[in-house]
């Protein structure tokens, strides 16, 4: 299917030139409604209001990550609630806990087994710079083997810090920041440069 | 409860020679060296003698004084139930020659300790069916926590290299088992509660072998124990099962003040109880949860964390932390509670019951529930306690052992609560133990409560605990303790000790060397789960993939305990 067709069959109505506006899509004062965006605008904006997470939880932090899941802090108030232990189910990628060297592949395989677009929150002080293990089993980081979106500090983060960093997710996936958004971005660059 | 002359004598009586067997003087509990040709004679001697009947072994571990003659040595803490005695065995070893033999045919228990001590200090045990590494992975060089091992070196594993068991590679196509498969559940599995991994065989839908592999979550605990200050390892210890990090850190701090020879005063002793108790509620409240959660009742996970959420709010008021809490210190506790505290927890003694009791409606005469655990993961008690099991696991097997009751601790003895059991053994009796828990340690938060003492929170021993604030600041000489305590850390007399405490799932045990420097010479957790764990793959057989889930559940294992 073209793009315009798919566009056509999404928005039937509210994208101008496309077909003719009815009369009950009319403003009170009569004149027509526009909305104009770009399709990957459009997708970005489905994108961040549904985020399936994958909780990679491997130690306390996974505990605050149930908390947020819960009903109390309950992450379903931003779009996010749908937590899949498939990664081609899910495309935000939630590392809560130390990861381990014995665990790192594991990390690398499920990281590549979701199905792009995949952005990756990294919750805890020990996902993000192995915290205060500075040991001979402990992975420093989980930037050393998957590329990370966000960073939520704390040990472990209050609930709150998490729900922040969704929203922080989203505001970045909006903005088109998110690493995956970028190499995208720096791909069609770098073959417009070609042509 | 024997003599130490009545042990020696009934060890004696077969082992007579003072040089194969020795009695070390003094000490926190009876401790023998023994030399390793008559090891495993002596453990079956003291594990079938009457008198001496020493049925559970709680832990085995290595220890390394490079410079020493013999430079291993390997520790082993023996209990009996009947006669609650207890003893430690310590046979050492050449640098050159690091070999002991197994005491895995005696007790099971020491199959995985074993692994473990072998792995972190290298030490060979002669006769252990399976010694290969259990916490580091297959790519690790090396044994880590010999004191020549740098804390930071690391070693990369890369995709493919991982451990598989043996039989899972031979392939079983005869005309008996055209069906059979090997499937692996885990590291990251729904219901492998963190970072557990089981690999199993299929004989069509029945478990006809399995293997466990742990030590995802191995974050060094014990080599990070050595180079911080006695202190400082109060937040590592959070981190053991931290479902309930307070009762590590308050096992911890018994275990230091015992060697130390102090007291916390008894309004820090009570805080202690009530959040320990708090902590245990806790506990079983998500391992309830997550295990019905697993087998497919969503509703009562929801039900138990709004408790968790009652009881956080009550612990965040104290010290500021939901989940790990850094609240103990040696000799007391570092705030006292705040003005609305007794407020908070009578909420939680009204509000929990009543949230457990909804539960109970939904779930405890439940026919589905009923049907999924009642005769599934059964482990009799003689099983259970071969394989070293300790506290609620053990309880619902029929055995009433539990360290509040028998080693009377902080005074639990002023204290009215009853020790529930159960005796179907399976994933049903461990829900009702647990179950019934909850409401005593409610009992017993009642009572600590009513009785809680004013005064101080921390002992004045300015060689242990920091003086107040204020004072630092207005007077020369505690501006010196605090000086000295900070940069140096306390001085811990040189010396050993076992501490051990009843933790939400068992026997949570320290053993503590010091060489009375400012940081620990060797701490080796006793981890509860670590010996309930072991037994999972031989509970296994002949069960369904879905029974594995509940079993597993049933069990509370803690990845952060498990695997330190
Ligand atoms: S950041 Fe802290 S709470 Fe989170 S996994 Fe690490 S040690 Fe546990």
């Amino acid at each position: 299917m073209k793009r315009e067709d798919a566009t056509r069959q999404l928005l039937p109505t509210v994208v101008p030139g496309v077909r003719e506006v009815g009369a009950a899509e009319r403003q009170p004062d009569g004149s027509q409604i526009f909305l104009t965006t770009r399709w990957e605008k459009l997708l970005d904006a489905a994108r961040k209001n549904s985020l399936w997470p994958f909780p990679f939880g491997t130690a306390c932090c996974a505990i605050e990550f149930m908390s947020v899941v819960m009903s109390h802090y309950d992450l379903a108030r931003f779009g996010a609630e749908v937590v899949r232990f498939s990664p081609r189910q899910s495309d935000l990628l939630i590392v809560a806990g130390t990861v381990t060297d014995k665990m790192a592949p594991v990390l690398v395989r499920i990281y590549e087994q979701m199905a792009e677009p995949k952005y990756v929150i990294s919750m805890g002080a020990c996902a993000c710079t192995g915290g205060f293990y500075r040991a001979y089993h402990v992975v420093q980081g989980i930037d050393e083997f998957i590329p990370v979106d966000v960073y939520v500090p704390g040990c472990p983060p209050t609930p709150e810090a998490l729900l922040r960093g969704v929203v922080r997710l989203q505001e970045m996936i909006g903005s088109g920041e998110t690493q995956y958004q970028r190499n995208v971005a720096a791909q069609k660059a770098a073959a417009s440069v070609g042509e | 409860m024997g003599t130490r002359e009545q042990r020696l004598a009934a060890i004696r009586k077969s082992f007579p020679d003072e040089a194969l067997v020795a009695e070390v003087p003094g000490g926190d509990l009876q401790t023998f060296r023994v030399d390793r040709k008559v090891l495993v004679d002596l453990a079956r001697h003291l594990k079938d003698d009457p008198d001496l009947d020493f049925k559970l072994l709680l832990d085995v571990c290595g220890v390394d004084y490079p410079e020493r003659a013999e430079r291993f040595e390997s520790v082993y803490h023996l209990s009996s139930l009947t006669h609650g005695h207890r003893i430690r065995l310590k046979v050492p070893m050449p640098a050159d020659a690091p070999v002991v033999p197994s005491v895995y045919p005696v007790w099971r228990s020491a199959d995985w300790f074993e692994r473990e001590a072998f792995d972190l200090m290298g030490i060979l045990f002669s006769g252990h069916p399976n010694l290969k590494r259990i916490l580091c992975h297959p790519a690790f060089q090396g044994h880590a926590l010999r004191k020549d091992y740098d804390p930071g070196q690391r070693w990369l594993l890369r995709e493919g290299e991982q451990d598989e068991p043996v039989w899972a590679r031979a392939v079983q196509e005869d005309e008996d088992h055209f069906e059979t498969q090997v499937l692996n559940l885990g590291p990251s599995h729904p219901a492998s509660h963190g970072t557990l991994r089981t690999v199993v065989r299929l004989d069509g839908e029945v478990i006809t072998q399995a293997e466990t592999e742990i030590g995802y979550l191995h974050r060094c605990f014990e080599k990070m124990a050595e180079s911080h200050t006695w202190n400082q390892v109060i937040p590592y210890t959070d981190r053991l099962n931290y479902c309930s990090s307070m009762m590590n850190g308050v096992g911890y701090a018994l275990a230091v003040e015992k060697l130390l020879g102090v007291e916390a005063p008894p309004r820090a002793q009570s805080i202690r109880i009530i959040l320990s108790e708090l902590s245990r509620v806790m506990d079983h409240i998500v391992d309830i949860g997550a295990n019905l959660n697993d087998i497919g009742a969503m509703t009562p996970f929801l039900y138990m964390y709004e408790a968790r959420e009652e009881l956080y709010t009550v612990l965040e008021a104290c010290c500021g932390s939901r989940l790990t809490m850094s609240y103990v210190r040696v000799g007391g506790v570092s705030h006292d509670v705040p003005a609305d505290f007794g407020e908070g927890v009578r909420f939680i003694l009204k509000r929990v019951p009543q949230l457990v009791a909804d539960m109970e409606r939904l779930i405890t005469e439940n026919r589905i529930f009923r049907q999924r655990t009642e005769g599934v993961g059964k482990l009799s008690s003689e099983d259970a306690i071969d394989w070293g099991w300790t506290g609620p696991c053990l309880r619902a097997c029929g055995v009433p052992f539990d360290v509040r009751k028998s080693y009377p601790y902080m005074g639990y003895d002023q204290l009215d609560f009853k020790v529930p059991i159960a005796h179907g053994g399976d994933t049903f009796a461990r829900y009702l133990v647990r179950v019934e828990e909850i409401k005593q340690s409610l009992r017993i938060v009642e009572q600590a409560l009513e009785a809680m003492p004013p005064g101080p929170i921390i002992i004045s021993d300015h060689n242990v605990a920091l003086p107040a604030k204020e004072k630092v600041y207005t007077e020369m000489e505690s501006l010196i303790w605090h000086f000295k305590l900070v940069m140096e850390g306390m001085k811990v007399p040189a010396g050993e000790v076992y501490g051990f405490t009843e933790a939400a799932n068992g026997e949570l045990g320290y053993y503590i060397v010091s060489d009375g420097s400012g940081k620990p010479y060797r701490i080796k957790v006793r981890p509860p789960c670590f010996a309930i764990f072991q037994a999972y793959p031989h509970m296994l057989k002949g069960h369904m993939i879905p029974d594995a889930v509940a079993i597993l559940g049933s069990l509370n294992v803690i990845a952060g305990e498990l695997d330190r």
